[in-house]
C-alpha cells in the first residue's frame, strides 16, 4: 500500500495521501540537447500536480516520460513505490496512467461515444472468440462499460455530441472529449497537456472547472502541464517550475509565487 | 421481350457475380490500407500463397520437400495422407495467421514511421518473397483445389429463365456460393470492426497511433491481427478463384484486376470496393457484350484500367474514398 507519510488536508478540506508517482533524479537528452537535467519531485494521491513553465522548459517532455512515451536517460521512475522498469506507452496506460494531449490526439472518424469507449478497452477481458460464440457475456460486459461511459459523458456535459463524428466538433468541445476518453479509463494518475491551449476566457473556466470536479467527485490523482502561471494557481495544489530542463521551483502556490528564481524566469533578468 | 435485351441481362447478371470476386480480393487491400497505410502489393501472392498451402495441406503433400530430397537424397513427396477440407482450411487460417505474425516482426515492426512509398516497396519485396517460399514448399505445378464447393451451371436459374424468357440463363453455381461466401465475409467484417473489442482497437490504431497508445492499445498485437485478417480475406479470395481456375501463378494476378476497384471505390472503403468490383464486373462484361464485337473483343482485358484512368482524372479520391485536403 501508498506510504502515507507526509499526506496532509488541504484548506478546502480533501485529504491528499501518500506518494503515487515519484521522479528521482530524471535526464533526459536527445543527442545532445538536454531536455530534462536531474529532475525529482513527486506526486500525491488525489491531488492536483502542476508543472509549469516557459515555453521550451521541458514540461511536456516530462509529461511524456511520465506516460512512456520518451525513456529517460538516467533517473527512475517510481510508481506507487515500485520502480518501473523501461516499458512502451500502452504498457504505461495498462497500468492506470491516462492522458490527453497538447495538440488533441483522437479519433476523428469515429462518434464521440466511440472515441470515450475506448478508454475502456483493457476493462473488457471477454475474448475475441467468446464475443462471437457467447454473446451474452459480451454484452453484459459492453453495458458495464457502456454505464461507466455514460456516467462521465454527463459529468462532463457532452451527451448532446454523443453520436456526433469527432471531426466535427469545434477545438473546446474536442478537448472535453479527449478529457473524458481519459476519464473512462478510470486512472490512479491522469496527465493533461496543456488542458487550456488554445481555448478562450469562458472556455478555459469551463475547462477549469471541470478539472476541479473531476478531482473532487472521482478523487482522481491530477498531473498537469500549463505555461500560463493564472489559471495554475488557482487549480492546483503543489506546483514544480521547470526553466531550461532545470526544476528551478517546487511548493504550493503561494510558495512558487513568492520564489526568486521563478519570478527571474517569468519576468526575465537583466544580464549585465 | 427482345433478345438482346435477353441477353444483356444475363451479360450483366454474370458481371455483378464477377465483381463479387473483384471485390473479395480488393477487400484485403482496404483492410490492411485503412489500419495502417500500407498498400499491400503483396495481397495477390498472399491469396495464391493461401491457396497452394491449402491444397498442399489436403493432399498431404511434405512441404518443401525438393529441398529435403535434394539436401538428404530420398524421395518422399506425400505424407501418404488426405486431410478433410475443413480440418484443412482451419490449418491454413493457422498458417496466414503465423505469416502476419512473421511480416509484422520481420518486416513491418522494423519500418514504423516510414514513408508510404518505402512501405510500399516493402510489400513488393515480400510479394516476391513469398512466390518464392510457395513454389519451394508445394512446388510449381498447376494443381486443381476441390473443398466441396458446387460448380457447373444452375439447372434451378435454367428452367426459371427459359420458362418466363425462353432462353435459360447459364449461371455458374461457383458464382453464387462467392457471391454468398463474399456478403457473409464482409457481415463478418464489419461485425468484427464495430463489436468487438479487437476491432475497436483496430478502428482507433487506424485512426490515431498516439492517441491508440494513450489508451492501452499495442500497435503491434493490432497490426498482427490485421495481417491476419487481410491473410484469412486472401485465403477466402484464393479458395474461390482457386476452385474456379485452378491453384496456379497467375492467381496472383487478381491483384492487378483490383487496383481498377480500389480506384473507383477508393482505398479507404469497404463499401467501395464491393460497388466498385461490381461496377467494374458490370462494366466490362456489358461493354465487351455491347461494344466488343465492333471492336475485334477482347475489350474485357483494358475496359477496367481504362475506367479507372477516367475517375483517376475527375475523381481521384475514388467514389467512397476520403477526400484528399491538403490544408496550408
Amino acid at each position: 500500500m501508498l506510504d502515507n507519510t507526509g499526506s496532509y488536508v488541504t484548506e478546502d478540506g480533501r485529504t491528499i495521501g501518500g506518494v503515487v508517482m515519484e521522479m528521482k533524479n530524471i535526464t533526459l537528452r536527445f543527442g545532445g540537447v538536454v531536455a530534462i537535467k536531474d529532475i525529482s519531485f513527486d506526486i500525491r494521491e488525489g491531488e492536483i500536480r502542476a508543472i509549469i513553465g516557459p515555453n521550451g522548459a521541458g514540461k511536456s517532455s516530462m509529461l511524456n516520460v511520465i506516460s512512456g512515451f520518451y525513456v529517460p536517460q538516467e533517473g527512475e521512475v517510481l510508481f506507487h513505490g515500485k520502480k518501473r522498469p523501461p516499458m512502451k506507452p500502452f504498457e504505461v496506460a495498462r497500468q492506470g496512467i491516462a492522458r490527453t494531449f497538447q495538440n488533441i490526439a483522437l479519433f476523428e472518424g469515429m462518434s464521440v461515444l466511440d472515441n470515450v469507449m475506448t478508454g475502456r478497452l483493457n476493462y473488457m477481458k471477454t475474448g475475441l472468440f467468446a464475443q462471437a460464440l457467447w454473446k451474452g457475456k459480451a454484452e453484459a460486459e459492453e453495458t458495464a462499460n457502456r454505464e461507466v461511459v455514460e456516467k462521465i459523458i454527463d459529468f462532463l456535459e457532452i451527451q448532446h455530441i454523443r453520436k456526433t463524428p469527432v471531426a466535427r466538433l469545434p477545438y473546446g468541445l474536442k478537448k472535453r472529449v479527449e478529457l473524458a476518453r481519459a476519464l473512462a479509463a478510470e486512472p490512479k494518475l491522469l496527465l493533461l497537456d496543456e488542458p487550456m491551449a488554445g481555448m478562450n476566457v469562458e472556455e478555459k473556466e469551463d475547462m477549469s472547472r471541470f478539472i476541479l470536479d473531476v478531482n473532487d467527485e472521482f478523487g482522481t490523482t491530477i498531473a498537469l502541464i500549463e505555461h500560463d502561471m493564472g489559471v495554475v494557481m488557482d487549480l492546483s495544489d503543489r506546483v514544480v517550475v521547470m526553466d531550461y530542463g532545470k526544476k528551478i521551483g517546487d511548493g504550493t502556490p503561494d510558495e512558487v509565487r513568492n520564489n526568486q528564481d521563478v519570478i527571474d524566469a517569468y519576468l526575465g533578468v537583466s544580464h549585465d | 421481350m427482345p433478345e438482346q435485351l435477353i441477353f444483356a441481362m444475363e451479360v450483366t447478371l454474370n458481371g455483378l457475380m464477377a465483381g463479387v470476386l473483384y471485390a473479395l480480393v480488393a477487400l484485403g487491400f482496404v483492410l490492411i490500407y485503412k489500419a495502417s497505410g500500407i498498400f499491400n502489393y503483396a495481397q495477390g501472392v498472399m491469396a495464391l500463397f493461401a491457396a497452394m498451402t491449402l491444397v498442399g495441406i489436403m493432399q498431404g503433400q511434405v512441404p518443401f520437400s525438393h529441398l529435403i530430397n535434394a539436401v538428404f537424397g530420398g524421395h518422399i513427396t506425400h505424407f501418404g495422407w488426405t486431410v478433410p477440407s475443413f480440418v484443412a482450411i482451419a490449418l491454413t487460417v493457422g498458417v496466414m495467421v503465423l505469416l502476419a505474425w512473421l511480416v509484422q516482426v520481420l518486416v513491418m515492426k522494423h519500418l514504423v514511421g516510414q514513408e508510404p512509398i518505402i512501405l510500399f516497396m516493402a510489400t513488393i519485396g515480400l510479394a516476391y518473397f513469398l512466390e518464392g517460399v510457395a513454389d519451394l514448399m508445394w512446388g510449381s505445378e498447376i494443381k486443381t483445389l476441390d473443398v466441396g464447393l458446387p460448380q457447373g451451371i444452375n439447372l434451378w436459374i435454367d428452367e426459371t429463365t427459359f420458362n418466363i424468357f425462353g432462353y435459360g440463363f447459364f449461371i455458374d453455381n461457383l458464382d453464387i456460393v462467392a457471391t454468398v461466401i463474399a456478403a457473409l465475409l464482409v457481415a463478418g467484417l464489419v461485425c468484427f470492426a464495430q463489436y468487438t473489442k479487437q476491432g475497436r482497437a483496430m478502428r482507433a490504431v487506424a485512426d490515431d497511433h498516439q492517441a491508440a497508445l494513450s489508451v492501452g492499445i499495442s500497435l503491434n498485437f493490432i497490426w498482427v491481427l490485421v495481417w491476419s485478417v487481410a491473410g484469412f480475406v486472401a485465403l477466402v479470395a484464393g479458395i474461390v478463384w482457386g476452385t474456379k481456375s485452378g491453384v496456379q501463378f497467375s492467381l496472383s494476378l487478381i491483384a492487378l484486376k483490383a487496383l481498377p476497384v480500389l480506384m473507383l471505390g477508393g482505398f479507404t472503403s469497404i463499401p467501395g470496393a464491393i460497388v466498385g468490383g461490381l461496377i467494374i464486373g458490370v462494366g466490362e462484361k456489358l461493354f465487351e457484350f455491347a461494344i466488343g464485337p465492333m471492336v475485334g473483343g477482347a475489350t474485357e482485358n483494358w475496359f477496367a484500367y481504362v475506367l479507372a484512368l477516367i475517375f483517376l482524372v475527375f475523381r481521384p479520391q475514388g467514389l467512397f474514398g476520403e477526400k484528399i485536403i491538403e490544408r496550408v
